[in-house]
């Protein structure tokens, strides 16, 4: 375990030290991890300019449900995205080898290759809007409410991960993987709003096959105290279960590769 | 052969091995038609929101009818040129077109050009559907209108290529262009009417929007298609654009010029 935290250390040190090297880059993602909070933040305005609720949700309570996909969003560009799209590329060049041969879990070594530390502000920028509706609403979250909230987030991110290397096996098969990762950051793009919003095929679509419902509605509907208390158990097994079903197909998808160099 | 033939031979052959590129990558291409769900999220919350009667005079159809459409100009104008740019400048791969008698950009319109048909073909299924479903009432049977939509679409998308082309090159200049073009992506989606449409921006707002030049990549060919303007409105709005598309050019290429003076190659 304590091996496993040092090499988070290194790996840590050795992308701030990449990223470093492309300045102008490096600068505008700080300044864009704010833009992307407000940018986030319009369309929620456009639309409830004219309405007073929409499916249920006031403006105050969308707006906690746009926290959580934000700090959502702050992991999965910063930790996640960054990673599994450098793996994608060592797929293709057949430089993945080198990853396979250290002496430590792949899945692990893969997982944090690199990271995009400037988005992570987005993480705590998504806390302080889940404060602030809260401050609106002047609605005071309990202790248990704060706990469960707490725990759905965790199992939204082992959601988020287990889907994550899914997709990345898929590279194994189809090689030019690299987009298919941008189409599921654009699936995701709709758990900014709460799932009731949605209606027919769509809703179907992101409860069962793609739960963003439960990723960031859930963790919301806790906070507020009117979430079902059957959901918890439903999202922490089935994020248990999509995280064993991930790491089934990664070795499945491991136990195939043949590189692409020899 | 005068030079003009040569040059219109050499385009055609450009044409003809990028045609084969885009569908050699076929999948690719299908992956990035479907990426744009954006619209059709937003759609269905406009829905949700439409429930209590329609927004500024838009109702549900009106809503369906503008991201269905939306959906279809940018299968046409969007392009992930600056992507491919990037990597060759940092990965030297640029000095093999700067050994070719033909300048860059020809070559990159050409990979642009050459997906059109693809890119028609992506096209259509919004179309077809916005057809099927609303019925033609929601877009204009005027045909000079249809007529300058294609135009629009025609100037939407230099305009959108010369932009990208300059944030690409923008790559010789700086390390890497990709935040440039992440910050643009965002503003645009903003700006353009793609998130939402632009008559939905609260009034103080909306003359500064007006005024910038984002209107015409995207909500522009969508509003004449819808028949929202005049023919007299479209007209004068078209000069605009492909005025813009020209200053757009003309900046992209002053770019390229102080890049290359810069440019220090990688790998040789």
């Amino acid at each position: 375990m304590l091996r496993y935290l040092r090499l988070l250390g290194t790996q840590l040190r050795l992308s701030l030290t990449l990223a470093a090297q492309y300045r102008t880059d490096f600068f505008l993602d700080g300044l864009m991890s704010w833009f992307w909070l407000g940018f986030n933040l319009v369309p929620l305005l456009a639309v409830f300019a004219h309405n007073e609720r929409i499916a249920g949700w006031s403006f105050a309570e969308a707006l906690i449900v746009m926290g959580f996909f934000a700090v959502l969003e702050g992991l999965l560009e910063s930790a996640i995205n960054p990673s599994l799209r450098s793996v994608v590329e060592q797929i293709r060049n057949g430089t993945l080898d080198f990853v396979l041969l250290r002496p430590a879990d792949s899945q692990f070594l893969i997982a944090t290759v690199r990271f995009d530390f400037w988005r992570m502000l987005e993480v705590p920028g998504g806390l302080l809007v889940i404060a602030y509706a809260l401050h609106r609403l002047g609605h005071l979250p309990s202790i248990a409410q704060v706990l469960i909230s707490l725990g759905l987030l965790l199992s939204a991110i082992v959601f988020l991960y287990s889907l994550w290397f899914m997709v990345v096996s898929a590279a194994f098969w189809v090689i030019r993987v690299d987009n298919l990762t941008s189409l599921f950051t654009s699936v995701f793009d709709a758990a900014r709003w709460p799932v009731h919003i949605f209606r027919g095929a769509f809703r179907v679509l992101f409860t069962f096959v793609i739960p963003l419902g439960l990723m960031t509605t859930a963790p919301s509907e806790a906070l507020l105290g009117r979430l079902a208390p059957s959901t918890v158990w439903i999202s922490l097994g089935g994020s248990l279960l999509f995280a064993l079903f991930s790491r089934l197909v990664w070795n499945r998808a491991l136990a195939q590769y043949t590189s692409a160099s020899s | 052969m005068t030079p003009w033939q040569e040059r219109r031979r050499a385009y055609l052959a450009m044409l003809r091995v990028e045609f084969a590129n885009a569908t050699h990558y076929r999948a690719t291409f299908l992956v990035f038609a479907l990426q744009s769900t954006m619209p059709l999220i937003m759609l269905a919350v406009w829905w949700a929101a439409t429930e209590d009667g329609p927004i500024r005079g838009m109702g549900p159809g009106d809503f369906a009818a503008y991201y269905l459409a939306s959906l279809a100009v940018r299968q046409i104008t969007a392009s992930w040129l600056v992507w491919g740019m990037n990597g060759e400048i940092r990965g030297g791969g640029v000095m093999m077109r700067l050994m070719r008698p033909v300048h860059p950009f020809l070559a990159y319109s050409a990979e642009s050009l050459a997906q059109m048909p693809l890119r028609l073909l992506a096209a259509l299924p919004p179309m077809i559907f916005a057809l099927l479903w609303l019925g033609s009432a929601h877009f204009t049977r005027d045909p000079l209108l249809l007529g300058l939509f294609l135009v629009s679409l025609a100037g939407a998308w230099l305009c959108e290529f010369a932009i990208l082309v300059t944030i690409g090159t923008l790559g010789l200049l700086v390390e890497s262009s990709i935040a440039i073009y992440q910050v643009w992506l965002g503003v645009h989606a903003l700006l353009s009417g793609y998130l939402i449409p632009l008559t939905m921006i609260p009034e103080e707002l909306r003359g500064a929007v007006a005024l910038l030049p984002f209107r015409y990549l995207l909500s522009f060919p969508i509003e004449v298609l819808l028949g929202s303007l005049s023919r007299g409105e479209a007209l004068r709005n078209l000069g605009v654009q492909w005025a813009y598309a020209a200053g757009f050019l003309g900046v992209a290429l002053a770019v390229w010029r102080a890049g290359l003076r810069r440019y220090q190659a990688y790998g040789g």
